[in-house]
């Protein structure tokens, strides 16, 4: 491991304590508004300001964390789960379900700008936080399948496969007990990776009203929020926090999963 | 040759499958729609004779696919039937084969129009077409997402080369830290925070809109700046690797200037893989542009899905913002690949 995703384990890690534990660290309740007190700046009371209807930006940074770190969770395991189903299959069989697999399906999803398909499926199914994680199921698990179509077809040929199949062991004993276990370290840093994606793909779509609705505290929502002129120009705080949260989340996420990369691939340590 | 040219058939079949697949997901995917597009438009208070007349004319009242299994409202039972034909995925391919996507559920514009031209009023003359076309949505963002190309590689090139050149100095290392940060910082929170540095805070640029010229430099830099920032690390690694190289020795000992030999040599090299991102990261700009839209108030085709298509639940516009987005994505990545495979025969494949 070096030193950078060392930074991305920290960060993580303490993002997850943000979320598991949100209810004990935030000092406000997250809807609670307060007129009299809007735009405040940093304080001793708010420890990062308050935004436009006074509620505490510090508490929901804290709870935003939560519903970041959800999307992101499910997204993944679905995407993963998925992806490696039809990956394996496409790899491990070839013929017809690979042609269909990798040389349809594959050219779509990547010939499509993933993020347009997102927005066009929240905007005929409806804004909200299921339909999200759905929409970002649907466009994610195209990457692990890839990732794993291609490491079961290097596998396959392996020696233990082929004792494995002298044995007489079945296709689904052979794929899912000898090949995906040594095909799977890829995975990681792709799902190490694809948590940086959805993290950026739940806050662009709630930024973009499409993902989790107001006045939910989705580091998105924050920052469209805070982005109107006179937000800005009295409470840009209010604009910085939740932005800040974003990028440090997608950077250790990024740092973590190019790290396990160099970890499982030696050849890449020296650059 | 011959390989050559099953190579581009390939591609083209591809690219045929793609935008099928493209245009049946817009058709089908408005059926997803809860409750009825019309109701939706018009409001619950619409009459049923107003919900109708939009249904015939907008052809909402012929059967979505070839056929449907859909839930009969009297009995309750699903029900398997064939329509045949005589279908709307069958009628707006045809409408899209004439070059025409429908009419606005809420303006009555002809989407063709509002993406391509200009709503309200005919153009008379095929200058006035050409000019509505300049104005258009669709060249507003391609300006935009070229502009922005344009800001990250005058970015990135200059300073991948000094990184490269200075490897593991702290020049290297601040230059590395500063393109991570580029990368990781999404353009919505990059654009408002340019918005309150040169717009409220300087007073420099205006903070929204496409009024002058100028207006266009801080959409461009937030849209440019996470591919700079990509490009930077990439130009970087290229010239670190050709640096290397025998011919950068042979060009040193000829007794080249060491500006020769990097602007001259190195990059000339360094460039090609730089240069096939670039072609593919057209179309992500294309995408990005959408966002970047939203936070800079620019008309383009982003701004016109996100407000009048999805904010105004005009779905004819979505479908039609959707379509024209994904085919131009499609077309410049296809088109890049078909140049490069063509220019340097090491990329193709077998």
């Amino acid at each position: 491991m070096n030193r950078l995703s060392k930074f991305g384990l920290v960060v993580v890690g303490l993002f997850v304590l943000m979320a598991v534990f949100a209810p004990l660290i935030a000092t406000h309740d997250v809807g609670e508004t307060d007129l009299l007190n809007r735009y405040a700046a940093p304080s001793a009371a708010h420890w990062l300001g308050t935004d436009a209807t006074g509620r505490d930006v510090f508490s929901r940074v804290i709870y935003g964390a939560r519903i970041s770190l959800r999307v992101g969770l499910v997204v993944v395991f679905v995407s993963t789960f998925i992806g490696t189903i039809i990956g394996a299959l496409a790899g491990y069989y070839g013929g017809w379900i690979d042609r269909i697999v990798n040389g349809y399906l594959f050219n779509v999803f990547l010939a499509f700008p993933g993020l347009l398909l997102a927005i066009a499926m929240v905007a005929f199914l409806g804004a909200g936080l299921n339909k999200l994680i759905l929409a970002l199921c649907i466009i994610g698990w195209v990457g692990y399948a890839r990732v794993i179509r291609g490491q079961v077809l290097k596998v396959r040929e392996y020696d233990f496969v082929q004792a494995a199949r002298a044995l007489g062991a079945s296709d689904m004993r052979i794929l899912f007990v000898h090949i995906l276990p040594n095909a799977i370290q890829p995975l990681i840093v792709q799902a190490s990776l694809g948590m940086a994606g959805a993290v950026l793909a739940e806050a662009t779509l709630s930024f973009l009203g499409l993902g989790v609705p107001p006045p939910a505290p989705s580091w998105g929502v924050m920052l469209e929020e805070a982005r109107d002129l006179s937000t800005l120009q009295a409470a840009p705080h209010a604009l910085l926090v939740p932005g800040i949260a974003i990028a440090l989340s997608v950077l250790a996420f990024n740092f973590i999963g190019d790290g396990l990369r160099e970890y499982l691939d030696p050849r890449q340590r020296s650059r | 040759m011959k390989h050559k040219l099953l190579d581009l058939s390939r591609r083209i079949l591809i690219l045929l499958l793609v935008v099928w697949t493209v245009v049946s997901l817009v058709t089908l995917l408005i059926e997803l729609v809860p409750g009825d597009p019309a109701t939706a438009t018009l409001g619950e208070d619409a009459t049923a004779a107003q919900i109708e007349q939009f249904r015939e004319k907008h052809n909402l009242d012929r059967p979505a696919f070839f056929f449907s299994y859909a839930r009969d409202a009297a009995s309750g039972e699903r029900d398997f039937r064939w329509h045949g034909m005589n279908n709307r995925y069958i009628d707006y391919w045809g409408m899209i084969l004439r070059g025409d996507m429908g009419r606005s559920f809420r303006s009555d514009c002809p989407i063709t129009k509002a993406i391509f031209g200009r709503c309200g009023g005919q153009a008379a003359t095929w200058n006035d077409v050409f000019s509505d076309f300049l104005q258009s949505r669709f060249v507003s963002t391609a300006q935009l997402a070229i502009v922005a190309l344009i800001v990250a590689v005058s970015i990135s090139i200059p300073l991948g080369v000094i990184a490269g050149k200075n490897r593991g100095t702290w020049l290297d290392n601040a230059l590395s830290v500063i393109a991570l940060v580029g990368i990781s910082t999404p353009g919505f929170v990059l654009g408002p925070l340019f918005i309150y540095l040169f717009a409220l805070q300087l007073g420099w640029l205006a903070p929204s809109g496409r009024n002058n010229w100028e207006d266009i430099i801080l959409p461009a830099v937030t849209l440019g700046a996470a591919l700079s920032a990509l490009l930077t690390r990439m130009v970087r690694s290229s010239v670190i690797e050709e640096m290397g190289e025998d011919y950068v020795r042979t060009a040193r000992a000829k007794g080249l200037s060491e500006r020769t030999v990097v602007y001259k040599h190195v990059l000339k090299n360094g460039l090609i893989p730089v240069v096939t991102i670039l072609g593919l990261q057209l179309g992500v700009l294309l995408a990005g542009a959408i966002i970047t839209e939203k936070i800079f108030n620019w008309p383009g085709l982003g701004l016109l899905l996100i407000d009048d298509g999805i904010g105004k639940r005009d779905y004819r516009l979505v479908q039609g913002c959707v379509l024209v987005i994904s085919v131009t994505y499609i077309f410049a990545n296809t088109l890049t690949d078909i140049i490069y495979r063509w220019l340097d025969p090491r990329i193709r494949i077998q």
